[in-house]
């Protein structure tokens, strides 16, 4: 068994592209449901978003991918007032079930053969989507890293990526402590009381949510540039779940949760997988096939998630005082 | 070279991230039948680009296109009962279908390859073909097809609504209980026992474990360990994974079918045409759902279930044993939940992600009829059902969950406590 392999294959993981996606959508839904206390099921409808504006712009229409990124924010900010104005008068529930059967809605009409000509049905949009910006790639194309074992494409992606994800990050930490950020924390807190203070709790809700929104939906744009290629079934809303686990563990209402959890979680994740699949292939682990593992990872994360939810709602980092997790 | 290992890599970790998400389900490789045909025009030219698809029963959709030879292929999964479409827009210029019908039709395949006839014609003055989708006999069809659609969905919703009217838990991993009943008669099946006899020892063996044992070992400590309600439904959502990839585990990604009834012929009556295992389920779902209701207005426990439902606290305070009552509610919610597994797996195929595509119907229904309101369970089911199937004259069949959705969501904004509800603040 080789070791350093499995390791270096983990870290690359917990690091890498999809790791990123995720942590794009968890540092969005910090905003809505840790710090404001909307309970957001529908958070892939939000990265499906960003990057099927990618493809339809730069596929479809074949124009510019920077044009594609304002696209894809537009897109999100009316996902956004499309979802919260019906659903954030509604008891949390119900704005639980609204949005994953919105997030679910979205994905069944752009894998619909009626809209083929410009979602791409359920094979979706696959080609050169992120051309423009794999050509402003500076790294050198002899690039070799130790451990990590990315390809000088993917290096890209994940170093702009990174840095976007630290400026969210950022931007989350000064918007929570502003006005702004006391005001959603009350509303999370006891909505009554800061609508008794005159506040249009509404309104503050729906910023909230187009904030989320648009930090997730960068995500989404991540994933059609990095990734190349926009499929419909990826956006299961099996993906918000993962995106609540990652939230959860690093701790929710706490500005580096995602970050911490997203690390862990895909750590966790990756290298359990790969180290079950280095016992398999040397015949340590006979009663298994190769084929089990991918399930036997997502019934570890299941599990995971229902003993966080008992044990410790609160995650590594946060405080268990706040955290929305009482129905009003 | 360097190019082409990258793009390599690229598929690879598309392929891995594919597989991650939704449990590696490829149909074109599990093809076991199939539909084919050729196109041609009546001069014996090839019709090319023409695009066919099939419909199962829950909407998902393989599609194939003919090619030089006007050949076509739709890779099905398994035999049942599609919907087989020809996009008639796709049809070159003065091409058009002999016979309309031919543009959405009812297709029963029993495995293997099943070849369709298409009659096309050259001339006349346009490609499209308008289908005429409003006659009587496709609306009466339509109506039957939701009626039994809503009753199965009915199965599921009670026990959700019953569950969530005495704990307040909006059970996620509901959906996952219709999978478990699937899947434990299909154990049962494949170990010799006819499915007339696996189904309702497959019914009691989930009511018990997967709904009394389920609260007993969850949900109960959970109760008294005070965890709110928010936490209880992530909880759920956790569970609901983990019993979904536990059934990709050991029955991996395809779909499986009961060993006796899984190609019956079809039946015609009057206009109506379905299978005999699907009105005789249809049968026993009304008898189990009349069941359900009369134990809730005439036996002790059930009066106490909606004691329980209308107020806890009060119930309790005069002398009903709360826990006992969830106990049952569990057990029966389970029960009938499996049932309606087993009626998906009938008269379609069990699959590990069945109970996950039903779920967001099943929200749908009790929504609709008030979350829970016990009768209001059924009451939205069978609306859902009809309406559903009926939307199917306007929009696509692929499309048809939306708008069972689409419509959960306008009654949330016109009428949030759902059409039995009782108004409360909801927001």
């Amino acid at each position: 068994m080789d070791y350093m392999q499995i390791f270096s294959l983990t870290i690359t993981q917990a690091f890498g592209v999809t790791a990123l996606i995720y942590l794009f959508a968890a540092i969005g839904l910090n905003v809505q449901f840790g710090y404001t206390g909307l309970l957001n099921f529908g958070q892939v409808a939000f990265v499906a978003a960003g990057a099927y504006a990618i493809g339809v712009i730069v596929l479809t229409f074949d124009l510019s991918l920077w044009l594609a990124i304002v696209v894809g924010m537009v897109v999100s900010t009316l996902l956004a007032l499309l979802l919260g104005i019906p659903t954030l008068r509604l008891r949390a529930d119900y704005l639980a079930i609204v949005t994953i059967a919105a997030s679910e809605l979205l994905r069944l009409v752009v894998r619909s053969i009626a809209f083929k000509d410009v979602f791409g049905g359920a094979q979706g949009l696959n080609g050169k989507l992120g051309r423009q910006f794999h050509d402003l790639n500076p790294l050198p194309a002899d690039i070799a890293l130790p451990v990590f074992t990315w390809s000088r494409q993917d290096l890209w992606v994940v170093i702009v990526g990174w840095g976007l994800a630290l400026l969210a990050t950022l931007l989350v930490w000064g918007l929570v402590r502003s006005p702004w950020g006391r005001v959603v924390k009350g509303i999370r807190e006891d909505e009554a009381a800061v609508l008794s203070l005159g506040k249009n709790v509404f309104v503050y809700k729906l910023q909230a949510l187009v904030i989320g929104g648009a930090i997730a939906a960068f995500g989404g744009i991540l994933w059609a540039v990095a990734k190349q290629s926009v499929q419909p079934d990826t956006f299961q809303p099996d993906v918000t779940f993962f995106v609540y686990t990652i939230l959860l563990l690093g701790g929710a209402a706490r500005v580096f949760g995602p970050i911490v959890g997203s690390i862990i979680f895909w750590f966790l994740l990756a290298g359990f997988g790969e180290l079950l699949y280095a016992l398999i292939n040397n015949g340590y682990i006979e009663f298994l096939a190769a084929q089990q593992v991918g399930s036997m990872r997502f019934m570890l994360m299941g599990l995971g998630l229902m003993l966080l939810m008992i044990f410790r709602p609160q995650g590594i980092f946060g405080d268990r005082r706040e955290l929305a997790l009482d129905a009003r | 070279m360097l190019k082409r290992a990258r793009l390599a890599m690229g598929v690879l970790l598309l392929a891995t991230f594919a597989f991650m998400i939704t449990g590696s389900f490829s149909p074109a490789s599990a093809a076991e039948s199939g539909i084919i045909g050729t196109l041609s025009t009546p001069g014996g030219e090839p019709v090319v680009g023409v695009v066919i698809t099939a419909t199962d029963a829950d909407g998902v959709i393989t599609s194939g296109t003919s090619d030089d030879k006007g050949d076509f292929t739709v890779p099905l999964p398994a035999g049942g009962t599609y919907l087989v479409e020809i996009d008639v827009t796709t049809l070159p210029a003065g091409i058009t279908l002999n016979n309309e019908d031919d543009a959405s039709r009812s297709l029963l395949v029993l495995g293997g390859d099943k070849k369709i006839l298409i009659g096309l014609s050259e001339g006349g003055d346009s490609g499209i073909v308008s289908v005429e989708s409003g006659s009587t006999e496709r609306v009466i069809q339509l109506l039957l097809d939701g009626i039994l659609y809503g009753l199965m969905i009915a199965l599921g919703a009670v026990g959700m609504n019953l569950v969530f009217g005495t704990t307040g838990l909006t059970n996620f991993s509901q959906g996952e209980l219709l999978s478990l009943g699937a899947f434990t008669a299909l154990v049962f099946n494949t170990a010799g026992l006819n499915i007339m006899i696996a189904a309702p020892i497959a019914i009691v063996f989930c009511a018990f474990v997967f709904g009394w044992g389920q609260n007993r070992i969850l949900w109960r400590p959970l109760r008294r360990r005070k965890t709110g309600l928010i936490a209880a439904m992530i909880v759920s959502i956790g569970l609901a994974i983990l019993l979904r990839y536990t059934l990709v585990f050991f029955f991996g990604g395809g779909q499986k079918s009961y060993e006796q009834f899984a190609g019956q012929p079809g039946l015609e009556i009057g206009p109506f045409n379905t299978t005999p295992k699907a009105l005789i389920l249809g049968l026993f779902a009304v008898i189990a759902l009349m069941a359900t209701v009369t134990w809730l207005q005439r036996s002790r426990i059930g009066k106490a279930t909606r004691a329980v439902s209308d107020n806890p606290a009060l119930a309790s305070a005069t002398g009903i044993d709360v826990e006992r009552v969830i106990s049952v509610v569990w057990t029966i919610g389970a029960g009938l939940a499996a049932f309606a597994g087993i009626y998906l797996g009938m008269t379609q195929t069990s699959v590990w992600n069945m109970g996950q595509r039903v779920l967001l119907v099943l929200f749908a229904a009790v929504i609709l009829g008030g979350l829970g309101t016990i009768y209001g369970a059924i009451v939205g089911s069978m609306v859902v059902g009809v309406f559903v199937q009926l939307t199917t004259l306007v929009i696509p069949t692929e499309m048809k969950t939306v708008g069972a959705l689409f419509l959960m969501i306008l009654i949330l904004m016109v009428r949030p406590q759902g059409l039995l509800g009782r108004k409360e603040r909801v927001g």
